[in-house]
């Protein structure tokens, strides 16, 4: 079989592959991010806490109601969303007068208190989730083998990512949303109820996170941490895309999984700084990032 | 008992339509409006004039609920807006045109035209609407920002007679044109009028509402300075002059 530079290629595309998937959360996350941004004005810190919540709603629906991986793709995202719902009527609501600060601060308290509820419930150990068994196994391609779960997630990440932004860049919806983002006020002035799309708005983004969590389960496991060990790297994507951009922030996700893909084959102790040095340099020659515009 | 034969009009001059009361107004800590008395009747163009900072814009702002704080009285057909956010006022069949134009850049022409959701029946169709302004159907698929600043005055006016809106207010439609569009505008706004709109139309010179306002507003470091009529304009040009003085 052929080589590159004296790597095998099953490491290569294994790393790919892995890339691929961790790009797929990436995307799905800092797209809700965007989303969020976009209209709220809030850097919403409790996205990566409410992936969490997302996977252990997915494992609660398992465990106590024998709802498995099928309903859990339906139902997650619609209890997170409603979670959504509740923290921005009962307190970001109140903040969006107030610098952006605020609502950072606001959700980087709540993402603390969801993990250590979680945590004190359940320690750090982490709960199985089973692979979906119309999904178990997988196929050998000839230069790597597929799992198929694997391959679901991508192309499901890239299949809601393709439809959310269709509905902001090309429905009536979508066409309201942007244009509540350039100006709320006036918007409100046509008689539109801007209020309630905000609110709607921050539904939406977290039930994204909500159902990468449940994606999430049987890849990684069902653990508390599971939401702050990615947010970072999450913030570095969106950083990169450019706050606010949605095409920005689902390329950059997919783009930085593969980065980091390749450097775990080419040079595997630089594979978890690589997003942060890219985001340095990004920072420094375009501070808006790759698709942000300046503001 | 003849006159109860003559059919009442929509376009005829009558019922009050908006009253303002003893408006306040306050941004934060300033207060840009003392004690606004307006009346408009259905069917009447009313213009407000005054300099740069007269407190125009601000009626408007706070007509549409736009102004952070606000005391006194706003009855618009009937209804107390003063509590009321924007979008229920809107929704009364208020269509506002603001200063800045806001047209939106992340939207084309179409998108834009659009954007104000009907909130009343006998709006004007898109093809009216291209009859009026023929330079927008040539431009659907810009970017609404790309438009020229005429062009965006257009498409800000067409957005909302889609809308249905029967009161129309117009924050400074002529500012920054050339003669040749302002001409144009003012062909469309007095269309309107004949239609029988209500409309209020701020203005810093008299040359454009001249015209076409059946009443004028003067005001003056946030308060109603003078009215006229019409009719009683030319023989107050003078006044006028004194107020608007450059």
């Amino acid at each position: 079989m052929f080589e590159l530079l004296g790597i095998p290629p099953q490491a290569l595309f294994g790393q790919l592959l892995l890339g691929l998937i961790n790009g797929s959360f990436y995307a799905l996350l800092s797209l809700g991010l965007a989303v969020i941004f976009g209209m709220l004005n809030v850097i919403n810190f409790a996205h990566g806490a409410l992936y969490m919540v997302g996977a252990f709603v997915a494992w609660y629906l398992m465990q106590y109601l024998g709802i498995g991986y099928w309903g859990a793709l339906i139902l997650t995202p619609v209890v997170v969303g409603a979670l959504g719902l509740v923290i921005e009527k009962t307190m970001l609501r109140h903040l969006y007068k107030l610098d952006h600060l605020y609502g950072l601060l606001l959700t980087f308290g709540l993402a603390l208190i969801l993990e250590g509820g979680f945590k004190y419930q359940y320690g750090v150990s982490g709960q199985s989730y089973p692979v979906p068994a119309a999904l178990s196994g997988g196929t050998n391609l000839g230069f790597m083998f597929l799992p198929f779960y694997r391959g679901w997630v991508v192309a499901l990440s890239i299949v809601v990512c393709i439809a959310t932004w269709y509905a902001i860049e090309k429905t009536r919806l979508g066409s309201y949303l942007r244009a509540a983002t350039e100006n709320p006020k006036l918007v409100q002035a046509f008689g539109i109820n801007v209020p309630v799309m905000i609110t709607m708005t921050y539904g939406a983004g977290v039930a994204l996170a909500g159902l990468a969590g449940v994606m999430a389960a049987p890849i990684y496991s069902v653990n508390p941490l599971m939401g702050s060990n990615l947010i970072i790297v999450v913030f570095a994507v969106v950083v990169i895309g450019g706050m606010g951009s949605i095409f920005g922030a689902v390329a950059s996700g997919y783009l930085l999984g593969l980065m980091e893909g390749l450097t775990k084959v080419f040079l595997p102790e630089a594979s978890n700084i690589v997003v942060f040095l890219i985001m340095v340099v990004v920072l420094l020659l375009r501070p808006a990032g790759l698709f942000g515009r300046e503001r | 008992m003849a006159d109860a034969a003559v059919k009442p009009q929509p376009s005829a001059t009558g019922a009050t339509r908006l009253k303002i009361e003893g408006l306040n107004a306050y941004y934060g800590e300033s207060h840009v409006l003392h004690g606004v008395d307006i009346e408009v009747k259905r069917g009447e163009v009313v213009a407000l004039l005054g300099r740069n900072g007269a407190g125009k814009t601000s009626t408007l702002r706070s007509i549409m609920g736009l102004v952070g704080r606000r005391t006194g009285s706003i009855v618009f057909d009937g209804v107390e807006t003063l509590k009321l956010a924007p979008h229920r006022i809107a929704r009364l069949g208020i269509g506002y045109v603001p200063e800045e134009r806001g047209i939106f850049a992340s939207l084309n022409v179409q998108e834009n035209l659009m954007l104000p959701p009907v909130i009343k029946p006998g709006g004007m169709s898109v093809p009216d609407i291209f009859t009026l302004f023929p330079n927008l159907k040539e431009r659907l698929y810009s970017p609404g920002t790309k438009l020229s600043g005429g062009e965006q005055q257009m498409l800000a006016i067409a957005r909302i007679l889609r809308s249905g809106a029967d009161f129309i207010l117009l924050d400074e439609p002529t500012e920054g044109l050339a003669p040749v569009i302002v001409q144009q505008i003012g062909a469309a706004v007095r269309r309107l009028k004949e239609s029988g709109m209500t409309m209020i139309v701020v203005e810093q010179s008299i040359h454009f509402v001249s015209t076409i306002a059946d009443r004028f507003y003067v005001m003056e470091d946030g308060h109603v300075a003078d009215t006229m009529t019409a009719a009683e304009l030319a023989a107050n040009r003078d006044r006028l002059v004194t107020y608007l003085g450059v």
